[in-house]
Formats: C-alpha cells, structure tokens, sequence
C-alpha cells in the first residue's frame, strides 16, 4: 500500500501522454472517455438545473406570472428529459464506471476501447438533437411523451427529441455491453467474482438493465416518430391506436431505467461507507445480490406507473405487490451499510458526508415510493408532488447525492489534486439544506392534492411553493460551489498522491492521475476486497 | 489455436434441410384448419427451427455455460414483457 | 466461480501456442483466446439488445392481433403467401452459406470463405428484391397505413378505377358471404394496423439485412485478403451470429404475418 508522503504528479500520466485534440477525440483510452462524459453531462446537468430554476421561480405565485401555460409544459419536459436522459442516466456509469471499473478489476482498459469512444460519440449525437428541440422551442408532452398528446400534435419538435433520447440510448446501451464483457472476461489473476469491488457489481447490474430495457424504448421511440411522420395509428386512438400500450412500452424501459439512476450510486455508497468507516463491508454477498436482484425485479413492476391509466386492476394488483417486493434489495443495502458503519471508525470527510445524506435522503425516497406502490393509496397521490417529490428524493437526494460523493471520492485519483476540504463541507451541507427545503414541502403539497405538471395552484398553497424555491436557489448554490472549487483544484489544488484516502482497491495502488495502461505489471489479486484493519490510521486531509 | 468444436459438413447440410422441411410443414399446415391449434403449431414449428439454428448455425452446442446462460436470459426477458404486458389486456373483462 | 484467462504479469503476453503475438491482437487482451472470448460474448450481449428491440414490436403486435382479430386475418390474407415462404427458402439458405463460411475460416480455406460470403450476400440481396416486389405490391394496392406515403390507405374499393384492386372488404365478403358490407368494410379499416406492423417489422428487419450485407461485404473484402484462419475466425463467427439472428427474426415474422388463418382463404 503506497503512502501519501511522497505527493508528486507523477511526470507521465494519462493525461499529459498525448496532447492535441485528436488524442483526445480520437483516444481509446477509458479514461480520457471518462472525462469527456464528465464534462458533457456538467453542461446537461447545468441545462436541466436552469429549467428547474424556470419552473421553481414560476411557482412563487399560484398564477404563475412568468410564463404561459404552454411553455410551462416545456419547461418540466426539457427538464426532466434533459436530466434523465442527458445527465443522470450516463452520470455514475459514463464517468466513474468507464474511469474506474477496468482499474479496480486490474485490466488495462474496457474490453472494447473503441466501442467506447463510440458511445461518446453516439450521446453527444443525441444531445445535438436534444439542443436541436430545444432550440427550436422545446417539447410540451412531459418526460413520458404519453401519447396521443405526442404523436397527434406536430406544434412541437417531439421527433427530434425523441430520436435524440433514443440516439443516447444506444450510448448507454454500448456503454453496458462494455461493462459486462469487460467484468467476465477482463478480471486480473485472483479477481474472483467474490472479491470484486461493490461498485463493480453494482455497475455490472445497472448493465444488465441497460441492455435488455433500453432496445424497448427505443423501438416505442421509432413508433411514436413513425406515427407522428406517416400518420400510421400504432398509438392513436383516432386511427385505432390504444394509447395504454405506448404506456406499456414506454414503462417497461423507464421503470427498470429509474434502477439505472440509483444502482451506480449505490455502488458509490459501498465504497465510500466502507473507507469511511475503515471497516469492512458488512453483508458483502448480500449487497452483492441485491443489486442484481433489484437489476432483476425492476423489470415486473412497470405498471404501477399506470395504476390509474385504465389497466386491468387484477393485474394492477400483481404489479403493486411485486414493487413491494422490489424495495426489499434495496432495504437490505440500508441495513448492511448502517452495519458497515456500526463501530466502525467515522471519518466525516466530504465524500462520506455525502454517504451520509444517501443513507437518509434514499431512506425517504424510498419509503415514499412504497406508498405509491399501494394501489389505494396511489389512486390519490398520482399525478401530485407527492410523486415528484418522492423520485427527486431518490434521484437526486440518492443518486445526485452518490455522485457528488463519487466525484469527491475519485477526484483525487481522476486529476491527481485534492479539492479544498473546507469549501467542499460547505458545499456538502448547503446542499443538503437547500434539496431538503426544496423538496420535503412537496410531499405535503402532494398530500394535500396539487397536481404536477400544472402551471397554476390554488392559493392555499403559495406558502410551501415558495418554501420549496426559496430551497431551489440554496441547491442551488450548493452544486456551483463544486463546479468553481473543482475546476480551481485543478490548478492549485494539493497534489494527491496515490492513496490519500488510504483506501483499498486496485485503483488506489497505482498512481494519481494514473498511468495510460494503468498497470506496468497485471496485479495477481490474493485478497477480499475492503481489507481494512484495526491497524489501518484515519486519514488525516486538511 | 482454440479447439473450437463446430459441427461437421453432414450435421451443417442436415440442419439445413431439417429447416427446409420445417417452413415447408408450417406452410402446408396453415392451409389445413386446425382452429385454435393453427397459430400454435406454426409457432411451434418456429421455434424449433429457431432452436436449430441457435444450437448448430450458430455454435451454441458447443458454447460455454456463459453464452448458454445468455441466450437464456434474452428469451426469458421476452417472456417477461410479453406475458405481463398480456396479463393486463387479458384480464380487462374478468369480474371476479 | 473464479474465472481468469490467464496468469501472466508481463504487459504483452504471448499465447501459449504461437510464438509471436497474433497481428490481430490487441493490446489490453492477453492473448488471442481472451480477444475471441470477448468478441463472441459481445456479439450476444449485442444480440439480446435486438432481441429485446424486435421483442416490443412483437408485444404491441400481439396485442393489436388479439384485438382486430378478423382485420389482421383479412390483412394477412391479401399479402401473397407465396412471396413470403420462397424469401425464408432464401433467408434459410443464406444462413446455410453463413455457416459454411464459418467452417471454411475455422478450417483455413480463402476461397471457399469469400464463395460462401458471397454467396450469403447474393441470398440476403434476392431477399431484399423480393420484399421490394411486396413493397411495390402493397403500394400500387393502396394497403401502404397512412396518408403520407403511397397513395393513401384505402382496402375497401377507392383505390383505383379497378374497385376490386387492394379491396379487402370485398375479400372478405367473398369468403364468408353472410357478412354485412358495412361490416367488411369496418374490418378493412382496422386492417391498416396490420399493414402497420406488415410495414414496421418487415421494415426493421430488411434494415437489419441491409446492414448486414454492409458488414458481409467488408468481410468478404477481408477474407479475400487471407486475413483468416483458425487463429483468428471471430468477425467471421460473429458476423454470422448476427446473420443467424436476422434469419430467426424472420422465422417468427413468416407465420406471425404471413399466415394468420389461412385455412379460410382455401387454395
């Protein structure tokens, strides 16, 4: 194990090997994919964040002053397309998964370099398209494109972001074939599937999702562009077209892709939990598991997005205990973690904080989606911020949330500097003030029966609206801290050196940022993963 | 370099008359009213001709547990959207 | 379960069997057999994708087939079976080709390899000129769904001059004469789901094909040049794979469009 004594940028890294753009545009190296995804998704990220400002700033007053109803309608679309699809379904994958995975099996890259660069490739086509809509005005149907409303109006540019959604499927669709050939066929002497990382396992599931579900949306995609082109009925009730199925089709992806969006983070956790506790895993087969339990049961609960859309109830009634039955993995991995931590030796350095947050802010969002899951319960609290808040709860106050972690966690590997300890503790916690302000006011809202995705409120209301964005613009601040500290960081952020956390795991054995193939000599893999001891010190960064 | 097994010329050109003789049964057959059982056999007869070419054309005989396990999972995903989709449709009219 | 393909801790590793490294290989493998391993699993991992893609077409299809039950039987029956059952002769026969590529790459043999590729890709091009013909067919009959390509759906007499051309009401009275005309012609309406999916399923998959015979004549441009053996087969193989794959898709696509009911439309 390498020490953080000697903190000199190695003088050949992966990042000064080759220079000019086409050794960028060009490379194979997963790494430099990484970074080209990081600073991709930042942009959507940014994009959807400044439409979530639009809709909070809209819903101060029950009117809505500042905008029309219709563009209202393309405000929650644009953000909830721009964020799911653009940032967070490739986020922890596309950027920690490409970067890290291969390292912590001990392979020199993904088994397929250039099917990679190709992934990149395919999602920066998609969000040209996805620019293109929204340049042109942006789309009015909703994240869900729920037809007949988008496939019988051509007002707006449905067509051309719905292929840029389904462009960036095929982007996450390569990404997830790369993951599973690399974790079967590219493991290290002694890397058994036992003594994989838990990120490894849990990206490993989250591919497994990526390539059975995401074919589904593509295909309903293509139709509902095809009908909105030719006029062909497959959709439209008009031409004889049952509009329950597109929800079928569409659900069968998005539901699974909602497991997409919090799995990686998951894995995220695991790592961080256990360095921070310097304790083993607790669990460690059963947080294994049930990641591809939950990869497994995520595809025979679709439907409970559809308990009031006119589906028969017998089979509402088995889509609603098989959800209860997909929250068990998850519920499991609360357990193991908080048993990770259970005298373990706390050290709250920013990526655990994060951890931290997870563990509660998953909790709620989780527990919440069980009340959704209850068919009598659900019949009220659809279609209200109930909802909305419940899965803002698990994406960003879950995902989100392991992903600041993540980046926190790895950014020393990643650019070989450490960000400054202080600013990012702030950061931390004004991002956890800000998201809970903003979005804890909306299960009461919800509760209390507003509707989403309307532009107008009853005045009743106002007070827990204006609640909710007075938290919107302290989340706000809370995620341009990190953009400013981190680019800062790297220029004059302190040089890491190997192993500042004194973690275990491959990728902390070799240099940071590390070398091009990332290993001289192929590790020989002998022990478990998360070996830490009593012995292992509390890492002390300033 | 590998001994990768395939199967031989004779196996390669029985497959193919096999398949043959089986879209030339599914065509005849549909003439011939069966009722209910028309769909079913011709659905049969696919899916055998297709398990013909994924065991022999396409190597899965004499593939690893690993590819085995693959194909699996495709046709069991399959299963899982076509059966549950139909199990909402399907029990639309039940009163129970 | 453990599983490594090799022990080595050198940064290139030569395979056990050849003295040199293989030109094919590439540098983040260890040898050619873990390259093969990969190759061959990604191509499956690729295939269940498409599985999964045609799998939603084949939902929605069989949805819409329990509901216009007697409009898919008329929409079937007005497509001519006999086009259908001669292209997967040929589809079939091209597989056979694909194979025999295959074993003429495992087993060395240059020419053979380029013949049987060639002869795949001859195969897959009279397939894709037949299914023009039915395109053509389904067009000049007005069966095309929607009003933006072809002339217009219309299967119930309003095609042309000539009532009876693409009149599938009039099919179906002939067939069970008890029928109400403002009946048949309901079912001829409800047909244009069918040729909905006749259209998007048949479509998606001659796109698959034409991609393929892409794919096969690079492969074919390789193989010429005597870049196979077997020490290095897998994008033959693969290719094949993905060839098979095309041709079990259209397996299940004969019956499932082709031949819904036919027994009613005796001869």
């Amino acid at each position: 194990m390498s020490t953080a004594t000697a903190n000199v940028m190695p003088a050949k890294h992966y990042l000064n090997d080759n220079y000019g753009i086409r050794s960028w545009l060009l490379t194979k190296d997963h790494k430099r994919i990484a970074v080209l995804y990081l600073a991709s998704i930042t942009v959507f990220f940014f994009i959807g964040g400044i439409y979530a400002a639009l809709i909070r700033l809209h819903l101060l007053t029950p009117q809505g002053a500042l905008f029309q109803a219709d563009t209202y309608n393309k405000l929650f679309t644009m953000h909830g397309v721009n964020m799911i699809f653009f940032f967070l379904v490739p986020s922890v994958p596309a950027v920690m998964g490409n970067f890290i995975l291969p390292i912590m099996i001990g392979a020199k890259d993904l088994a397929f370099p250039k099917i990679n660069l190709l992934s990149w490739y395919i999602y920066i086509g998609g969000a040209l398209f996805s620019l293109a809509a929204l340049v042109s005005g942006g789309v009015d149907t909703g994240w869900t494109f729920y037809t007949p409303l988008s496939t019988g109006f051509l007002r707006t540019p449905v067509t051309v972001l719905a292929i840029g959604v389904l462009i960036a499927g095929f982007s996450s669709i390569f990404t997830g074939l790369n993951f599973i050939v690399t974790v079967h066929r590219m493991r290290a002497p002694g890397m058994t599937w036992g003594r994989l990382p838990l990120f490894v396992w849990a990206n490993y599931a989250t591919s497994i999702i990526m390539i059975l579900g995401t074919p589904v949306l593509a295909i309903t995609l293509i139709l509902v562009a095809l009908e909105r082109a030719f006029h062909i009925g497959v959709f439209d009730p008009k031409l004889g077209g049952d509009p329950v199925l597109f929800q079928h089709m569409f659900w069968f992806y998005s539901h699974p892709a909602v497991y997409i969006m919090i799995l990686p983070g998951m894995g995220v956790i695991s790592e961080i939990i256990t360095c921070f506790s310097r304790k083993r895993v607790f669990g460690y087969p059963f947080i294994a598991f049930s990641s591809i339990a939950i990869a497994v049961f995520g595809f025979v609960v679709w439907a409970h997005h559809m308990f009031v859309a006119g589906i028969s109830v017998y089979s509402a009634l088995v889509f609603s205990l098989l959800s209860y039955a997909v929250a068990i993995p998850s519920a499991v991995k609360v357990f193991n973690w908080t048993a990770t931590m259970y005298k373990g030796s706390i050290s709250l350095q920013t990526p655990m904080l994060y951890a931290l947050a997870f563990i509660g802010l998953f909790t709620i969002g989780g527990l919440t989606g069980l009340f959704l899951a209850a068919l009598g319960l659900d019949i009220h609290i659809h279609d209200t911020y109930f909802v909305i808040a419940h899965f803002h709860y698990i994406m960003v106050g879950g995902m989100v949330t392991a992903y600041m972690g993540g980046l926190h966690f790895w950014w020393p590997k990643i650019t070989g500097r450490m960000y400054p300890e202080g600013w990012s503790k702030l950061s931390a916690l004004i991002v956890f003030i800000g998201f809970n302000l903003t979005f804890f006011p909306q299960f009461i809202l919800g509760y209390l029966g507003m509707p989403r995705r309307y532009a107008a409120y009853p005045p009743e209301f106002q007070v827990l609206n204006v609640l909710s964005t007075a938290g919107a613009s302290i989340l706000a601040v809370g995620f341009i801290m990190p953009a400013i500290y981190f680019i800062w960081s790297l220029k004059y952020g302190e040089v890491a050196g190997n192993n500042p956390w004194q973690a275990t795991g491959l990728e902390w054995e070799i240099s940071s940022p590390p070398p091009t193939h990332n290993f001289h000599e192929t590790p020989i893999v002998t022990t478990e993963p998360y070996h830490y001891g009593a012995e292992q010190e509390v890492p002390v960064v300033p | 370099m590998s001994e990768h097994k395939h199967p031989s010329l004779v196996l390669y050109a029985g497959i193919f008359f096999a398949l043959i003789i089986g879209t030339c049964l599914t065509w005849a057959i549909a003439f011939q009213d069966l009722g209910v059982w028309n769909p079913v056999v011709a659905l049969t007869i696919a899916v055998i001709k297709a398990t013909l070419v994924i065991l022999y054309f396409m190597h899965v005989r004499y593939s690893s547990k690993l590819t085995i396990v693959t194909v699996c999972a495709g046709f069991f995903w399959l299963m899982i959207m076509i059966t549950l989709s139909l199990s909402d449709y399907l029990t639309r009219a039940l009163q129970f | 379960m453990s599983h490594s393909s090799t022990t080595t801790t050198a940064n290139h590793s030569d395979s056990a069997t050849t003295a040199t490294h293989h030109p094919a290989l590439v540098h983040h493998f260890d040898n050619m057999e873990q390259q093969k391993e990969a190759a061959t699993f990604g191509m499956w991992v690729f295939l269940l994708t498409e599985i999964m893609m045609f799998g939603g077409l084949f939902v929605a299809y069989l949805i819409y087939r329990l509901k216009y039950y007697p409009a898919f039987v008329a929409g079937s029956t007005s497509i001519d079976v006999s086009w259908g059952f001669a292209n997967t002769l040929v589809l079939i026969g091209s597989s056979w080709t694909m194979a025999m590529a295959v074993w003429a790459a495992q087993t060395g043999k240059r020419k053979l390899q380029v013949l049987f590729i060639l002869g795949t890709m001859v195969l897959g091009t009279a397939f894709l000129g037949v299914k023009a013909k039915e395109y053509y067919e389904k067009y000049d009959e007005c069966h095309i769904p929607g009003h933006v390509i072809g002339k217009g759906f219309n299967a119930w007499g309003g095609c042309s001059a000539d009532k009876s051309k693409g009149n599938i009401a009039e099919e179906v009275i002939k067939r069970d004469h008890s029928i109400p005309e403002a009946s048949a012609v309901q079912t001829a309406k409800q047909s244009e789901m069918f040729f909905a999916f006749y259209f998007v399923m048949t479509g998606l998959h001659a796109t698959h094909m034409v991609i393929g015979l892409g794919v096969l004549a690079w492969l074919m441009w390789r193989a010429n040049r005597g870049e196979f053996g077997p020490e290095y087969f897998s994008p033959v193989e693969n290719v094949g794979l993905y060839w098979h794959f095309v041709d079990i898709v259209w397996i299940f696509l004969f019956p499932l469009l082709y031949l819904i009911s036919r027994h009613q439309h005796a001869g």
